[in-house]
């Protein structure tokens, strides 16, 4: 299985199956977080059975090494094309037109990367991290942070701005990893640019709602929570 | 009469391989549009021989865009501003009067420059020689519909096939992969009975030298795709990886 990181192939192979993974779990946390606008105590319960009990935190850590894998492997493969690349650039600069995302994956990662480092504290470091450690300033209930957090604009936007950076990221993600594992050929190219953005945009846009609404809801309606 | 443009070249010069380069400039009057950019060039060096200068060195042989032979990184892109041909097809029609043409070589580490705008592209033949061949001898020409082939997969082949191995994907990449060029030499075998045989071991032999030279790690921009004069499309690139992948597998 040493092809798996010996060979050009082999590294995309892992991109595409790690990046796969995270698209799912993308969806999943998505999902979760919109029933925060219907029902306050439903996204309670939720955040309880992903609280503190071994399933969650083993399921926490396959996901952290998941998201190393990937970063890990990015920043491998941009080193790699760097050097392959040369250091010799264009006076006239490469006008090749191509979609913007697909040259600037790495710096998009990296703005994700930001923002992740700010909702882990933000959330994961106030929920499972100090009710395992038993720190002060644990917070068991996931909708007193987000209602508490959400009401205040400057964290909103920081937010909005991680969800599009990841917009523009599996945009162009998502079809790529099929193509990188061999799924793709002339017809199903172009659809699957399509779903990539579908998804994207619903990703996103399920992500946006939660903070939108929640801070929508503190400037007019401050008596209804 | 026909219409005549003036213009400045911003040319690419560099001694040797290990020398230093840097980019040198020339005006140009009186160029008919009707010129191919590689006559301009002769034009050019004829200029600079007969002021006891030395010429600009270029690729060049066939000048009807089937050899592969012609390069040049041309305003921002490669074989110039024109789409779906080589340098040698282009005409200085594509420019305006007055225009400035930036002229450099391919830049990539796995092409480095031989002198000038020459580049040395030896790197493909080393890929070839991995493995972009049968090695089964497939006797005289078969009679029309012996071996049944679809349409589809003979159109595919063909398409691949048309890949001369310029290099322009390697210097439109900025990964410097030379995935969509493997990826045709891969596809136009493996798509066909006759090369269907060895097309594990070709695909696994021809990535690994393809690695071992230097190539970058294709990240699906499809800057190859879109300057490639021949149109080969990036299709074949998911071939490539389907053909890798499995023959890896089944390993």
């Amino acid at each position: 299985m040493s092809w798996l990181l010996n060979s050009s192939i082999g590294r995309k192979f892992i991109m595409a199956l790690s990046g796969c993974a995270l698209i799912l779990f993308l969806l999943f946390h998505m999902s979760m977080n919109l029933v925060l606008i219907f029902s306050v105590e439903a996204y309670d319960m939720i955040c309880d059975f992903l609280g503190t009990n071994w399933y969650a935190i083993v399921a926490s850590m396959g996901l952290a090494a998941l998201f190393i894998v990937h970063i890990l492997y990015a920043v491998v493969l941009t080193l790699q094309n760097r050097k392959a690349r040369g250091s010799d650039v264009y006076a006239s600069s490469n006008l090749s037109p191509v979609e913007w995302s697909s040259k600037n994956m790495l710096v998009l990662g990296l703005v994700i990367v930001a923002f992740l480092v700010l909702h882990l504290y933000d959330f994961w470091y106030k929920m499972q991290f100090s009710e395992l450690f038993h720190l002060e300033g644990a917070e068991p209930h996931g909708s007193v942070i987000a209602i508490d957090l959400f009401s205040n604009p400057v964290h909103v936007l920081l937010y909005l701005i991680g969800i599009t950076a990841l917009w523009f990221h599996l945009a162009h993600g998502f079809w790529s990893m099929f193509q990188s594992v061999g799924i793709n050929n002339r017809i199903w190219l172009p659809r699957f640019k399509v779903i990539g953005y579908a998804v994207a945009t619903i990703i996103c846009v399920g992500f946006a709602i939660v903070p939108i609404f929640f801070l929508a809801k503190h400037f007019l309606c401050s008596s209804c929570i | 009469m026909d219409k005549t443009i003036n213009i400045t070249l911003k040319v690419w010069r560099q001694r040797g391989p290990k020398e230093r380069g840097a980019f040198e400039s020339y005006k140009l009057d009186g160029i008919s549009v009707d010129t191919s950019f590689l006559e301009m060039l002769d034009i050019q060096n004829e200029i600079l021989i007969n002021q006891g200068q030395e010429p600009i060195v270029f690729d060049h042989d066939c000048r009807e865009g089937i050899c592969g032979m012609c390069s040049l990184y041309i305003n921002g892109h490669p074989h110039g501003p024109d789409e779906d041909i080589t340098t040698c097809q282009l005409h200085m029609r594509k420019f305006k009067d007055g225009e400035t043409i930036t002229i450099e070589p391919w830049r990539s580490a796995g092409f480095p420059v031989i002198r000038d705008l020459m580049v040395d592209r030896t790197a493909f033949d080393k890929i070839i020689q991995a493995g972009g061949y049968t090695s089964i001898n497939a006797g005289g020409a078969q009679d029309a519909n012996a071996i049944p082939i679809s349409k589809e997969a003979a159109d595919e082949a063909m398409d691949s096939a048309s890949c001369i191995g310029c290099g322009a994907c390697v210097a439109a990449c900025k990964n410097g992969s030379a995935m969509l060029f493997l990826s045709a030499k891969v596809s136009q075998l493996a798509l066909l009975p006759q090369g269907r045989v060895e097309a594990a071991k070709r695909a696994k032999s021809m990535v690994a030298k393809m690695d071992e030279l230097g190539f970058g790690n294709c990240t699906n921009t499809g800057a190859c795709e879109v300057e490639c004069p021949k149109n080969i499309s990036i299709s074949n690139i998911a071939r490539l990886n389907r053909e890798f992948i499995t023959a890896k597998f089944k390993d």
